[in-house]
């Protein structure tokens, strides 16, 4: 089948409403009658019992209509499920205990966000301040104080993976070269914070929360069981537009159980709006992990084994999906090399911080910060260039798929090829010249690379890797990810596409058009797509939502798969009009035309009315041709075997970046000269697209990289709560990227197309770090550069 | 992030301005472009009882250029006095340094005298004003005053104003002919207050320079007679005497480090651009 539109970049459709100011976002929304709005107190202390609190104050404020705290929130909830069994109670706000800064402690709800407000000043809580843990390698400490009594420690899952035979690869290594990182906390930041209006039927018993909640919906039934009904009675709608995620908005979760409490208590309905400091104080945050790597090397600087030692500080509560930014990964810890002997030990540590979730590159930059900076002191070791490590190492063509020692299979591409494109493309010769260049010139000029394989479309039976092989088979199996789309013609032959891929900006509805428009041979302006979804009336799954990169790979494919099946029904109505086989008729144009006799045909929209105006003439075994729902998973995602290996992810594209940076002398700051990112992401959809996914995976990349970090004080203070202590890089500092592609199609995926969102965003932290390591002449260094700190390395090595 | 009530009084002429102030006295605060004041308030990090709002006053919207300075009455945004034609001759290191204030959006809206009002001790505006020279005209139902804007700055958000005065406009000295300016600041992002700015005027007699961001106002030095070769000497010995803060951004021997090569590259190019009269 000839592609028009996919593969070609369109204007979005989307675009017009945005850029007039017309977008319908959660705050824009129409606010049901008698609706209270909800503002939250927070705690200010890391860690405190809650002795009491006085809300008379409070309720006594014209305006005010009710206070809520843990007490009655408990009454009605249970605590959230997750993937590691524990004793750890996790409420939507604090019982008798706070644990992190910012945790909810009480919720006021008023006629307006201003009086609520006002009466959140007047509560009083009675805290009695506790020993804190705040960096995970001292949590886990004996004699460090214990978060959740019950569990008794701060070490809330370890587990270790021995693939293939480590110990003889390191005793037959020629260089065992190791790294520790520390890998800080950062945030996505999207530019509209959470938001929701919820509301519950005391009648049914239904709970209905309108939110921009991005999914993964495995998270629905954990909050309806939070709620104590069945999920039927949680109804999750979303808003038509969301002004960004990039995963974070996964984190509205335990807000709209709060807030649907609340609405219940309180018997009207409930709108909150997060502002900035909540979000930036409480609303998540990527993990901060504590790595020590070591390979095995041989003397031409082939890697034989990896020994991962991986803390994973997760937060005060363990919040589903957690562990799942250390699972994730679990798949490609050797990243995009033929390493075949692999040993892990992970430990998932509770602190004193925000409890963690999704954000963008989900596990990958905490992997490749530590992975990709290793390469570079191996070449150091072996007296080779990193970028000759890198080649020596990577994954072959003719080994494709190659199933890593873990479990996943990468799936197709050619590794290397793209490598000496990108140079190629990106000028590597001229960009050593510069280097060469700047040096002599007295300047501080660094190069940096990093290879990465960036997973697509996440296995839903990953995150149980954490349990071992007895854990599971008590708890059943889990695997796959469905991904659905619904295409339906009308009478007059417009198209109607619904698909549960929860949008947060990336135009999904324009591409969707696209592959429809392909798939059926009619125009994308006959094709509306809608992209809502409602829970409670919708086709979803589990795995439905906007993560994982998983819109192009899944979600268009499990689109072109409906409109595949639509078409072969239409086309069987044509053929019985025309008496031929339906196999000889085409889709293009806007009409259904015989492909040997062009005057034999029939316009698209005519036929399409045929079913809804001529049911009765179909043919007998053909039920209707009207509406196909497609569910597709893809069938390379099983659960994890008894060995512990998994393919956490169904398709995995490759990006190998490098740059050049130069390091002001006085400043310490840095001035990124060029950097280019390459990335094979299978067949692209909408080049455009593609190119922005890559440019914004950067800009989240190049802010952990420079500036930000969601600091913590040794005794748990927040450090970051406003933008102007939580910096990150705008226009002004971000360089544009030359992005150069390479276009592998991906034998799992129905278009082959594979993600391309988060990959920029794993790669920049380390190529960056490494390019600056280079300039300042260290083995490694960790984020964020901040200029004060090149600066007091400048002028301690007096460079 | 929502204030706390307040009275609104959208002045309509200075007396009415003059009125409020000294009726309400420390419990009023006056806005003018609202870039400082806005998120202060929306955080509760200010909690007046009352705005007068003077943007409405047009006499106030006045920009003189003369032989003796430059004034901007009190509703003077950045951005109208920065598009001003005169102002590169007139005044070449607030040509140079004003960019460097906020970006467009944020200039489009906060005045000068605002910014000098809040006393930012990272702030552009009072360094300018301390480096250059010049005076601040203070007004309340009392009468006028000229505060030398060496007395002007008290310390970090305060200033000499006192509880029903407001500021009402503020004249920058005319540079003296053939003097050399030169200005530089390092802020992680581009529009960010400062971590430590520099300003330098280079006249036929010595040096003016000015740091932002190591004190709790700006600092500002003069040295006469300083000759090229000495400028390191003395920079090195500047820095060292400085007792700059700590933040998390950055801590006092970066500000140290900052003062002292940022200083070094600023004084040497204003004195480079200095040129016979």
């Amino acid at each position: 089948m000839a592609f028009h539109h996919i593969g070609t970049s369109p204007e979005r459709v989307e675009d017009a409403a945005l850029l007039t100011g017309r977008g319908r976002f959660m705050d824009d929304l129409p606010v049901p009658a008698g609706a209270l709005h909800a503002a939250i107190l927070r705690s200010p202390h890391p860690h405190a019992e809650i002795r009491g609190i006085n809300a008379e104050a409070a309720l006594a404020l014209p305006g005010v209509a009710a206070v809520v705290t843990g007490v009655q929130v408990k009454a009605l909830t249970r605590p959230f499920i997750v993937g590691v069994r524990s004793p750890i109670d996790h409420y939507p706000i604090a019982v008798d205990r706070a644990r992190y800064v910012g945790e909810p402690v009480a919720v006021v709800l008023a006629r307006d966000r201003y009086v609520a407000e006002d009466a959140m000043e007047l509560i009083e809580v009675d805290y009695a301040p506790l020993d804190v843990a705040v960096d995970p390698i001292l949590a886990m400490d004996e004699d460090a104080p214990v978060l959740h009594t019950a569990h008794g420690s701060n070490l809330v899952s370890e587990r270790t993976f021995n693939y293939g035979d480590v110990e003889h690869a390191f005793a037959s290594a020629a260089h065992v070269v190791s790294i520790n990182t520390v890998y800080p906390r950062s945030l996505a930041s999207p530019i509209e914070c959470f938001g929701l209006i919820a509301d519950y039927d005391p009648h049914e018993d239904v709970y209905d929360v309108l939110t921009h909640f991005q999914g993964p919906f495995a998270i629905q039934p954990v909050m309806a069981m939070a709620l104590q009904v069945p999920s039927s009675r949680l109804r999750i709608r979303t808003p038509p537009d969301s002004g960004g995620s990039f995963g974070v908005k996964q984190g509205v979760a335990p807000y709209a159980v709060l807030m649907a409490v609340a609405a219940r208590i309180a018997r009207r309905p409930v709108k909150w709006i997060e502002d900035r400091m909540e979000h930036l104080t409480a609303a998540g945050s990527a993990t901060n992990r504590v790595s020590t790597l070591e390979a095995a090397v041989m003397a031409d600087g082939r890697v034989t084994a990896l020994r991962w030692d991986q803390v994973e500080d997760v937060g005060a509560y363990l919040k589903a999906p957690e562990p799942a930014t250390l699972y994730r990964m679990h798949t490609c810890m050797t990243g995009a090399y033929d390493i075949p002997n692999l040993a892990i030990r992970n430990r998932v540590v509770v602190t004193n911080k925000t409890p963690t979730g999704l954000n963008r590159g989900f596990g990958g930059p905490q992997v490749y910060f530590p992975l990709e900076q290793l390469m570079r002191k191996i070449g150091n070791v072996v007296g080779r260039d990193p970028l000759g490590i890198i080649r020596r190492n990577l994954v072959r063509p003719s080994s494709m798929p190659f199933t890593t020692p873990s479990g996943g299979v990468l799936d197709s591409g050619d590794y290397g090829a793209l490598v000496e494109q990108a140079l190629l493309e990106g000028n590597f010769a001229d960009l050593e010249d510069a280097r060469q260049r700047a040096r002599r010139a007295g300047k501080l000029y660094g190069i940096g690379y990093a290879a990465c394989v960036e997973p697509t479309i996440s296995n839903m039976g990953y995150i149980t890797t954490v349990l071992s092989a007895q854990e599971r088979e008590r708890a059943g199996p889990k695997g796959g990810a469905q991904a659905t789309a619904t295409v339906a013609v009308d009478p007059l032959g417009g198209v109607n596409v619904s698909i549960s891929s929860t949008p947060q900006g990336q135009g999904h509805r324009t591409v969707i058009g696209q592959v429809v428009a392909d798939a059926l041979g009619i125009a994308p302006d006959v094709v509306r797509v809608n992209a809502e979804l409602d829970t409670g009336r919708d086709p979803w799954s589990i795995a439905s939502g906007n993560y994982s990169c998983r819109f192009a790979g899944a979600v268009a494919g499990a689109a072109w798969r409906a409109a595949g099946e639509l078409r072969t029904r239409l086309a069987r109505v044509a053929a019985a009009k025309f008496d031929c086989p339906a196999e000889m008729l085409d889709f293009r144009d806007g009409k259904i035309i015989h492909r040997e006799n062009t005057n034999i045909g029939i316009d698209f929209k005519r036929l399409a009315g045929e079913g809804h105006w001529a049911a009765s003439t179909l043919p007998p075994d053909l039920p209707q041709a009207l509406s196909v729902t497609e569910f597709w998973s893809p069938d390379v995602l099983q659960p994890p075997d008894d060995e512990d290996r998994i393919n956490g992810s169904a398709a995995y594209g490759f990006i190998f970046d490098f740059c050049g940076v130069e390091v002001d002398r006085a400043t310490g700051q840095i001035k990124i000269d060029r950097y280019i990112s390459a990335h094979d992401a299978g067949r692209l959809l909408h080049p455009a697209m593609a190119d922005g996914q890559s440019q914004g995976g950067f800009a989240h990349g190049l802010g952990a990289a420079l500036m930000e970090e969601l600091a913590y004080d040794a005794d748990g203070g927040f450090l970051s709560a406003s933008l102007a202590d939580y910096p990150m890089p705008t226009a002004c500092e971000t360089p544009s990227v030359q992005i150069v592609h390479r276009q592998t199609a991906s034998p799992v995926t129905p278009l082959g197309a594979k993600g391309i969102g988060e990959g920029t965003t794993m790669s920049a932290p380390v190529c960056i770090a490494n390019a600056v390591a280079d300039a300042l002449g260290l083995e490694q260094i960790d984020l964020p550069l901040r200029p004060a700190k090149l600066a007091a390395i400048i002028e301690v090595r007096r460079l | 992030m929502k204030p706390a009530a307040f009275s609104y009084i959208r002045a309509e002429s200075l007396g009415e301005a003059l009125d409020a102030l000294e009726q309400y006295g420390e419990d009023a605060r006056i806005i003018a472009g609202g870039q400082s004041l806005g998120p202060m308030l929306n955080m509760r990090l200010a909690g007046p009882e009352v705005l007068i709002d003077i943007m409405g006053l047009k006499d106030l919207d006045r920009i003189e250029f003369t032989d003796d300075g430059a004034m901007a009455a009190a509703c003077v945004t950045q951005a109208r006095f920065m598009g001003r034609l005169e102002l590169p001759r007139a005044q070449p290191l607030l040509h140079e340094a004003m960019p460097w204030i906020g970006h467009v959006q944020t200039r489009s809206r906060g005045t000068i005298c605002g910014s000098l009002a809040n006393a930012d001790p990272a702030a552009e505006l009072p360094l300018l004003l301390g480096t250059i020279g010049g005076v601040v005209i203070a007004q309340s139902k009392r009468g006028q005053r000229g505060i030398p804007a060496g007395d002007f700055f008290k310390g970090m958000f305060e200033t000499a104003l006192e509880p029903d005065e407001m500021l009402l406009a503020v004249k920058f000295d005319a540079p003296k002919p053939g003097s050399g300016v030169a200005f530089t600041e390092m802020a992680e992002r581009h529009g960010d207050f400062a971590i430590v700015a520099v300003a330098a005027v280079a006249d036929q007699d010595g040096v003016t320079l000015g740091l932002g961001g190591i004190g709790p106002k700006p600092i500002v030095k003069r040295f006469d007679g300083l000759a090229e070769r000495d400028v390191k000497a003395v920079l090195v010995g500047l820095a060292k005497s400085l007792d700059p803060q700590s933040d998390p951004k950055a801590d006092a021997a970066y500000r140290r480090r900052l003062a002292r090569e940022l200083g070094l590259q600023t004084v040497l190019k204003a004195m480079e651009r200095r040129h016979a009269v």
